[in-house]
Parts: structure tokens; C-alpha cells; sequence
């Protein structure tokens, strides 16, 4: 089997690292290099577990080949509190009791903060929309719901409501420009999604 | 109503007991921090793969290893002749035992490895170990298997008719058992008297539990002290270790079974199977670490399904409508083999539960256990009761309208009364408490039962098609008193064991032999454990699922946890405050029996004079001015052992909107409304109620384990069986009314199972409801728009009407040819 040099950032580290031609980066990220936040819980790209962000935009990482995310930005759940700060979508998960066993909600929150990028302030029907290409077994995920609305109304009374964007609030250069973000936010910019205003 | 979580830090110590608090483990699982099974590596881990039957039933005449052991990378390679040598086995039976025996039971033999024959596509034929888990899954594909086919059926009617071909020779025609409870006599008598009947034949169909973490373990041994440690994904870590034990030959003190975070179970990790011992079994013969992980569709061959009941029942009623009767014939499928707790499921888990909220006079069930070619049957949430509820109701909604009296009206006149509690059914279990109006009530008001029947009139007049179901479901949990448990067959008692342990600076570890797995225990046991002994709720940390820090334990099923774990931790935390309380009175010089607790300080009454509980904490390990004969240390062990079951029950109320012209069901509301007793931690409680719902809205409207005329499972993948997503699952009404549980310290009744044994028959009940101009009494499940379409249009065909829009009975044959595997 053929190998493969290639270079991930990984929330914000950059790794050099050996993998086949098969391997597909959900074991990349979770064998070779220890990010074992991200998990696999099928092998259909169905339930959403593994899903990661890729220079920006939120894929599932178990039916992606780590040779095709070469040079990639790639985030996961590891890097999204900062410095023991939650983010506001794991706030929201955890007043919203928006998790049980927890195994999906890593997935499920990086959806979900892919989702309000798009849509900073999405319905409860547009929100359901989103995340159907996650899995949840244990909430039936009404407490979901309410989490991704919790972290909307959070997010949205920083920068959003001033008139930014939730892609601003998340992206450490733009963030950090913007006059109108709330300090809390913008200490939060510099750790988070490093590379944002580069995705394609 | 939604319910508000509160931040631990802003309630009162007082009121830590039934505050809606924000959970502990969230954090860990929130940031990725958490450690599922195949999260962790070990140094010099091997990777297992597993061989399967490709086929539902077969001899095995060859298996050929050689090109798989050729393999760079792979290590060892191991059939049944290779695992049975002794030097791998010990002394262990390789077999893969039952926990539960019925009189009529035949056992068959289930090795861990298949020896001449497979009886399912999923049994295991060999494993392969090798340094890279992309490696070791290659390497099974390498290995040459000789089958000859045999008949096969998925199917308990037909493996009981001999269609499917004698699965084992131990089983003649099949049959694994023949169970009956009730009086078959007097049920007879109440049908020949009866005014009114109605009959139901119905499918219950097999489900896959679908935990989003597949199952997993790691085993690793330490070939100096013979100590053998397995990580898995388990429900019940000492169940596990003791029935591993015997099968791998290793003894149980050696063993060490714990659970890591475990990404929900739902029944499938509770049981025994062949994989996980095998881990143990290579990783102990390899002396190095061996990991194996399930894949998805690994996980939908094997994971235990449950459900699986093919059921005829009738009801009989009299002049005015009071049910005088009730008849079952069950044929229950088993699967291929005899799994844990198999034989209990639908026997005593299920015919016990018959009488439903209903005073009955008159029950009689029978069942027929059958060997399939499925994977093991065995409890999925639930367990035996939503099958017994899911009858029990719909029959409830015939039988009001065969009856002319409104479903709601008809529950209500046939409910057990108030005042009859402790009530004995006539189906062996003694009901502990119960106001089952009460929940009822609560429901009609919420959905303004009055107003939508108006409205369900009003739109029938659009040619719009409202419909509103209910489900009054009863379930017996906190399982179970041993001595009853035994008496029925049980192998095991299934008390729970605790330990709560102060140290000397005043803070609590609390043990508890249940393993939670999502059902947030750490928290709520925290809430128990810091309420007793009236000390904050932050210091308290809780341990469960792991054999080697907790003394003894049955495990996290059957909604047992808070009933029975969480009174095993108010049994050791109250013998800890008597010791306390003799210390107290000793530093006091004061008689104990003049000692007070409360709010965590022992005071002298009539006195100012009083010692908090960590101040006596830390003077117990001091040990320097005890009572005499006393010894130091303030810790206490407990085994609490039930009087009874628990009996949760509630009303659950579906109302739909069905269209049918497509078939398509769209909810306008679900309401649930549940006992559960008292609520530790509402919030979780909520949050358990909206996941059983989805479950049992997957089973109504989506899930279904689909096997063909060979027994090759069609539904193998999550892109084929229906998990349901965000989207198909409404937003719920939520509320609740409180019947404490008269016999257990905290008055709970476990909510785990609820939504699940609720909502199907909720969902199914509003569609026939919504579909009864149509004359359409019944839709089996799950309720594709297919079914729902041909429900409607073969009712007007058979009513020579054409009722359904211009569809005439070819059209409706065409679709049935074209269902292929639906069924």
C-alpha cells in the first residue's frame, strides 16, 4: 500500500504525518494524531458523527481520505472552547441538556456551528433541516433544537447584533477588525478556527 | 412545558434533591475529552476483526486460514479448533450462556467461534489479529470458508411451521420454550359471555437498538499476575466479568471489566456476546493489547435486536363497554441462539404487563419462544413491555370503537381505580401505586380534546384528515426483587450495591454497581448522595462501571438505576450517618438517640451543641477520641434489594394529520404525560422522555429490521434502516404528575423506558384514528406512506367503495409487488 506525506492543521497545529492511500482522516485525526473527540459511528457518511470542519465548511471525516484533506485546515471539537472558555454552542448543549451519551454531539456541534455561519439566525424547522445529517439516538432531538437556538441568541447578541456576522465572530482576523464585536468575542477570536477567511 | 436547567451553583443545598441541575459529565463530553472504548491506545495494541457467516444457515465444511496468516501485518488467526486448545481456552466452555431459564426452556449450544455450522449472517467463524485495524480486516476477507447452505428464515411463524430448517438439534420443530400466564379457563368463560370483541393479529417488529457507539472493547493482560483488564462498551461491567469469567476460563478476581464512556446501549450492551470474549481470550493468548470495534454494519448483524413478536389478541367486553377479558397468542422470535436475558423478555417481561391501566378480570396469554435465523434476540428499550402496552392499547382504541364509546371515555371507565392500590393484575404483579386518571386528564386538557374533535370534523368536511391516539402505558422497572426474580428463572439476583465513602477531608466518593451510559448518573446520584448526608452537591463525585473500584453491581437496564442504584446509595449513605451520628454523640457526650441530623450537623436536642458531618468525617480518620469498639474511617457498603417492581404509567397522546392520497403522516402535536414518581432531576428526566418518544415514533412510523427469504438482513447499513433524523421527530409537550413509588427510600419510579413503551401505539392509534372514514382499523408498523396508502385503498376495495380517490385494487396490487423486502 502506498504512503503519503502530508500536512494537516489541526485547530491551529500544524502535522506532518505518514498515512496510506486509504486511510480516511477520521483515523488520521483519531489514530495517528490523538484527536479522538471526533468519532465514527458509521461507515455511510450517515450519522454525522465524525464531522469535522475542513478549511472551513463542516464534512464527515470517515468518508473522506486524509491524502485528499493534504494542506487542509481541519478543526474538531478539541479546538472549540478556548482556553477552558466554552464556545457558545457548547454552552448551549450543556443548558439546553442538549446531549445524553454525548458520542453524537461532537459531530453534531460542529454542524451545527457550520449551519449558523450560514444562517446566524435559523428557525427551529431550518435548524432540524441542518442537522439532518446527524444522528442523535438519546434526545430526540428537541433539547438539540433548543441548543442551537441558545447558541444563536449567545452568538447573535455579540457581534450579529451589532450588525456583524457570525462568520466574523468566528474568524480570529475578522473578528478581531471588527469594531462592532463584543470584547468577549474577540477574546475568543484568536484560538478558534484560525484559518476561516481562507476557506474557499 | 419546557423545563429551565438551573446552574448547580445557584440552588440551595436543600433543594439539591429534585432540582432541574445542568449535568457534571457534559463538560468532558462537550470538548472531546471524554474516553469511549476505541478512544483508547495502548502500547504494542493488536487490532481484531471477526469472520462472519455470509450466510443465514449453513454447514461449515472447510476454513481455509493460510492466506490470511500470510499477511504482513497479521499476527494470529483463530477458528474453533483453535481457540478450544486449551492453552488459549483454559478451562473456560467457549460457550455463551443464559442468564435466565424457563421450565420448558430448551438450551442449545452457542459456541463463541461456529464449529460445523452458522445460524445466522453475522455468527462469528474466526478472528484475525494484526498490527493495523485496516490490516486485520483485510485479512478476513483472505480466509476461505466452505458453506453449504441450508433453509433459513428470519421469520418465527414459518421457523415454527419447519420452513426454516431445524436450526438445532436440541430444539426439535424450533420451538425454544412454550410459556403461558393467567387463567386460560376463565378468559375462555369471559369471551363466551362477552357482548362485545375485537381482534387484533399484529407484527411487532424487530428493531436494531442503534447505540451511535458501536460496540467495542480492549483487552489487556499482565502475564505476571495472571490480571486481566477489559475495556468495553457495557451496561453492566460485573454481569460481564462473571459471565465472561466462566467462558474464557479466567478467574473472576483476575478479571477487571470496565466500562469507559459508553455512547448509549438501549438494551444492546447489556448482554454477553461471543466478540468481547474473544478479545479477552486472543489478547490473554497473544499477551499484548487487543482492540476490536464494531462497525456499523458489523453491528447490525450481531447487536442484540429486540421486539420480534408476531401476536394474535383479542378483547372482550360487556354490554357497557367494561373490558371483561383479554387473549394472547404470541409467537416471539428468539433469534439463533439464547442471549442473556432472552427467555425473560417476552415471557415475564411482557405477559405480566398485560392488564395494561386496566382492571381485567380475566387474562390469558401464551407464547411460543422460536429459533430464527437473526441474530440473538434480546432486550431493546423497552423490553417485553411496549409489546404488551402496544396491544393492549391498540386493542383499547378497537375496542371503544367497536363498543360506540370515545377511546378516552373507554380508558377512563376501565381504568384500575384509585382506590385499589396496591392493585393485584391477574397476570402474577402486584402494582405498588397509581392515580392513572390523573395523567389523563392532564393530556385531554393539554391537547383540548373537546375543541379537536371539533376540528377533526370540521376538517373531515375539507377532506382533510385529523386524527388523535392514545397510548395509557404501564411498565414494571426497577428491576427486580431477587427472590421473585429467582422464582421466574432469573440466574442472578438484581439487587443493586453501593458504597459511599467520606474521606478525611470531608469530601465524598460514591460507588455505585450500576453503569450509566448517557443517563447522566453522576449528576443525579450526586444529588442523592449530597442530600443525604446534607453536605454539597460539588462534593460528591460518583464512580460506577468499573469491577476494580466498585465492590459489586447489576448493571444500568430495565430503568433500574435510580429506583434500585439510587436507593442502594440512600441505604449506604444512611448507614454512614448512623455511624456518624454514634461518633457525634460521643464527642458531644451526648446519647446517640438524643443526636439529630439535619442539614448535614448532628446536634444535641435541646441543646446549641452540635458537630458538622465532614468535622466527623475527618475525627473518624483521625481516630483519636472514638467510642469504644468503634472502628475508625466513615464509609458505609450497602445491598438494597427491591420489595417490588416499580410502576411508572402516564398518557401519551398523538395527534396527526394523514393524507391519503400519499399516505404521508404529519404529526400536529405529540403530548406525553408521565409518572415517573418523584423526580430526582427533572430536567433529565425530560430529556429521557423525548429520546424514548423518538424511539417509539422510529418503531411506528420508520424502523424495521428487514430480512429476506434467506434471512440476509436488507436493512444493513444506516443508509437502509431508518434511525429516524432531526426532521422526523416532532417537538413534544412535556408534563408530568407525581406518584411517589410507595416502597423504595426515594419514591421514584425510573423513566428510561417510558417514551419508548408510550409512543407507538400513540402514532399508530391517531392514524387509524385519522383514517377511520376509510373504515381503516389498523396499519402495521412502521407506517410507511406506502402502507398507510394501501391501508386506505384496500379498505375501499373491500368495501367496494371508492372511497380513496379513484384507486382501484390493481393499482393497490402493483404496489404490494413492488414492496419486495418491506414486509
Amino acid at each position: 500500500m502506498a504512503e503519503h506525506d502530508i500536512t494537516l492543521t489541526v485547530n491551529g497545529t500544524e502535522h506532518e504525518l505518514e498515512v496510506e492511500s486509504r486511510t480516511l482522516l477520521v483515523h488520521a485525526l483519531r489514530d495517528e494524531l490523538g484527536y479522538t473527540g471526533t468519532n465514527v459511528g458509521c461507515e455511510t457518511s450517515t450519522c454525522g458523527a465524525c464531522t469535522v470542519h475542513l478549511d472551513g465548511d463542516a464534512v464527515k471525516s470517515c468518508t473522506l481520505l486524509a491524502v485528499q484533506a493534504d494542506g487542509a485546515t481541519v478543526d474538531t471539537v478539541e479546538g472549540l472552547a478556548d482556553h477552558g472558555e466554552f464556545h457558545p454552542i457548547q454552552t448551549g448543549f450543556q443548558e439546553e441538556h442538549g446531549l445524553q451519551c454525548g458520542y453524537c454531539t461532537p459531530g453534531m456541534m460542529m454542524t451545527a456551528t457550520d449551519l449558523l455561519e450560514e444562517n446566524p439566525d435559523p428557525s427551529r424547522e431550518e435548524i432540524r433541516e441542518g442537522l439532518e445529517g446527524n444522528l442523535c439516538r438519546c434526545t430526540g432531538y428537541q433539547n438539540i433544537v433548543n441548543a442551537v437556538e441558545n447558541a444563536a441568541e449567545t452568538m447573535g447578541s455579540g457581534a450579529v447584533a451589532d450588525g456583524g456576522s457570525v462568520e466574523e465572530l468566528a474568524g480570529g482576523d475578522a473578528c478581531a477588525s471588527d469594531p462592532n464585536a463584543g470584547a468577549e468575542t474577540t477574546d475568543r477570536c484568536e484560538v478558534r478556527w484560525p484559518d476561516e477567511g481562507e476557506s474557499e | 412545558m419546557s423545563i429551565e436547567s438551573l446552574d448547580p451553583d445557584d440552588v440551595d443545598a436543600a433543594d439539591i434533591l429534585g432540582s432541574a441541575i445542568e449535568r457534571r459529565e457534559d463538560p468532558a463530553l462537550i470538548t472531546g475529552e471524554a474516553e469511549y472504548t476505541d478512544d483508547i491506545q495502548l502500547p504494542e495494541m493488536l487490532h481484531m476483526a471477526i469472520l462472519r457467516s455470509q450466510h443465514g444457515h449453513a454447514e461449515i465444511s472447510d476454513v481455509d486460514t493460510g492466506a490470511a496468516e500470510e499477511m504482513d501485518g497479521v499476527v494470529a488467526v483463530y477458528t474453533h479448533d483453535d481457540v478450544a486448545d486449551e492453552a488459549v481456552s483454559r478451562d473456560g466452555s467457549l460457550l455463551i450462556p443464559t442468564g435466565w431459564l424457563l421450565d420448558s426452556l430448551r438450551q442449545v449450544d452457542h459456541p463463541v467461534l461456529a464449529k460445523d455450522k452458522v445460524r445466522y449472517q453475522g455468527d462469528a467463524i474466526a478472528v484475525v489479529v494484526a498490527e493495523d485495524r485496516y490490516v486485520a480486516h483485510d485479512a478476513t476477507n483472505a480466509i476461505d470458508v466452505d458453506y453449504e447452505r441450508l433453509d433459513a428464515s428470519a421469520d418465527p411463524d414459518a421457523a415454527l411451521d419447519g420452513e426454516a430448517g431445524q436450526l438445532h438439534d436440541d430444539a426439535e420443530g424450533n420451538v425454544a420454550f412454550d410459556w403461558e400466564i393467567g387463567d386460560e379457563e376463565r378468559t375462555e368463560e369471559a369471551f363466551d359471555d362477552a357482548a362485545h370483541t375485537v381482534s387484533l393479529d399484529l407484527e411487532n417488529q424487530l428493531l436494531i437498538a442503534n447505540a451511535m457507539e458501536p460496540r467495542a472493547a480492549v483487552a489487556d493482560y499482565h502475564p505476571g499476575t495472571d490480571e486481566l483488564d477489559v475495556f468495553m462498551t457495557s451496561q453492566n461491567p460485573h454481569l460481564h466479568r462473571l459471565l465472561m469469567s466462566g467462558v474464557i476460563g479466567h478467574p473472576e478476581h483476575k478479571l477487571r471489566v470496565k466500562a469507559p464512556d459508553v455512547g448509549g446501549g438501549f438494551g444492546c450492551k447489556i448482554h454477553h456476546y461471543a466478540d468481547e470474549a474473544l478479545v479477552a481470550l486472543v489478547a490473554r493468548d497473544l499477551e499484548r493489547p487487543v482492540k476490536w470495534t464494531s462497525t456499523r454494519t458489523e453491528g447490525y448483524k450481531t447487536d442484540a435486536p429486540g421486539r420480534g413478536h408476531v401476536t394474535t389478541a383479542e378483547l372482550a367486553m360487556d354490554d357497557d363497554g367494561n373490558i371483561t377479558g383479554l387473549r394472547v397468542d404470541t409467537k416471539a422470535n428468539l433469534g439463533a441462539y439464547l442471549s442473556t436475558f432472552a427467555p425473560a423478555v417476552p415471557t415475564y417481561l411482557y405477559g405480566t404487563l398485560l392488564s395494561g391501566q386496566y382492571d381485567i378480570p380475566a387474562i390469558h396469554a401464551s407464547v411460543t419462544g422460536a429459533y430464527t435465523n437473526v441474530p440473538p434476540v434480546d432486550a431493546y428499550r423497552g423490553a417485553g413491555r411496549p409489546e404488551a402496552s402496544f396491544l393492549v392499547e391498540r386493542l383499547a382504541s378497537l375496542g371503544a370503537r367497536e363498543a360506540g364509546i370515545d377511546p378516552a371515555e373507554f380508558r377512563k371507565k376501565n381504568f384500575v381505580p384509585d382506590n385499589a392500590f396496591p392493585y393485584q393484575t391477574q397476570v402474577a404483579v402486584e402494582y405498588d401505586s397509581g392515580e392513572y386518571g390523573k395523567p389523563m386528564e392532564k393530556a385531554l386538557e393539554t391537547v383540548d380534546y373537546d375543541a379537536f374533535r371539533e376540528r377533526q370534523e370540521e376538517a373531515r368536511e375539507e377532506g382533510r384528515y385529523l386524527g388523535i391516539g392514545f397510548s395509557c402505558y404501564i411498565e414494571a422497572c426497577g428491576l427486580a426483587p431477587s427472590e421473585l426474580a429467582g422464582q421466574l428463572g432469573a440466574q442472578a439476583g438484581l439487587w443493586e450495591s453501593s458504597l459511599v465513602r467520606f474521606h478525611p477531608s470531608g469530601t465524598v466518593t460514591a460507588f455505585c454497581g450500576t453503569s450509566g451510559h448517557g443517563q447522566g448518573h453522576g449528576t443525579t446520584y450526586a444529588q442523592i448522595v449530597a442530600n443525604e448526608l446534607g453536605i454539597p452537591y460539588e462534593d460528591v463525585e460518583v464512580v460506577e462501571g468499573d469491577t476494580d473500584e466498585i465492590p459489586q453491581g447489576m448493571g444500568t437496564y430495565g430503568s433500574r438505576s435510580a429506583a434500585v442504584g439510587g436507593s442502594a446509595l440512600v441505604k449506604s449513605s444512611q448507614k454512614l450517618v448512623e455511624k456518624a451520628r454514634e461518633i457525634a454523640a460521643h464527642q458531644l457526650e451526648a446519647d446517640p438517640a438524643d443526636v439529630e441530623f439535619e442539614g448535614g450537623e448532628f446536634g444535641v436536642s435541646g441543646t446549641d451543641r452540635s458537630l458538622g458531618i465532614k468535622e466527623i468525617a475527618q475525627q473518624s480518620y483521625l481516630a483519636h477520641d472514638m467510642p469504644d469498639d468503634m472502628e475508625p474511617g466513615l464509609e458505609a457498603t450497602s445491598f438494597y434489594d427491591p420489595d417490588n417492581f416499580v410502576f411508572p404509567f402516564g398518557t401519551h397522546v398523538a395527534v396527526v394529520e394523514v393524507d391519503p392520497e400519499s399516505g404521508e403522516i404529519e404529526f400536529e402535536n405529540y403530548v406525553a404525560v408521565d409518572d415517573v414518581g418523584n423526580q430526582i432531576n427533572p430536567k433529565i428526566v425530560e430529556g429521557q422522555i423525548h429520546g424514548g418518544v423518538a424511539q417509539g415514533i422510529g418503531q411506528a412510523l420508520y424502523e424495521g429490521a428487514v430480512y429476506d427469504g434467506n434471512a440476509q438482513l436488507l436493512t444493513g447499513s444506516m443508509q437502509d434502516y431508518a434511525v429516524p433524523k432531526s426532521l422526523h421527530i416532532p417537538d413534544m409537550e412535556t408534563e408530568s404528575t407525581v406518584t411517589p413509588c410507595p416502597h423504595n427510600p426515594l419514591g421514584v419510579k425510573g423513566v428510561g423506558e417510558a417514551g419508548t413503551i408510550a409512543a407507538p401505539q400513540a402514532v399508530v392509534n391517531a392514524v387509524t384514528d385519522a383514517l377511520e372514514p376509510f373504515g381503516v382499523d389498523t396499519v402495521e408498523m412502521p407506517m410507511t406512506a406506502e402502507r398507510v396508502w394501501n391501508a386506505v385503498n384496500e379498505q375501499a376495495t373491500a368495501d367496494g367503495g371508492d372511497a380513496a380517490d379513484a384507486t382501484d385494487a390493481d393499482t393497490a396490487t402493483d404496489a404490494d409487488a413492488d414492496t419486495g423486502g418491506e414486509n
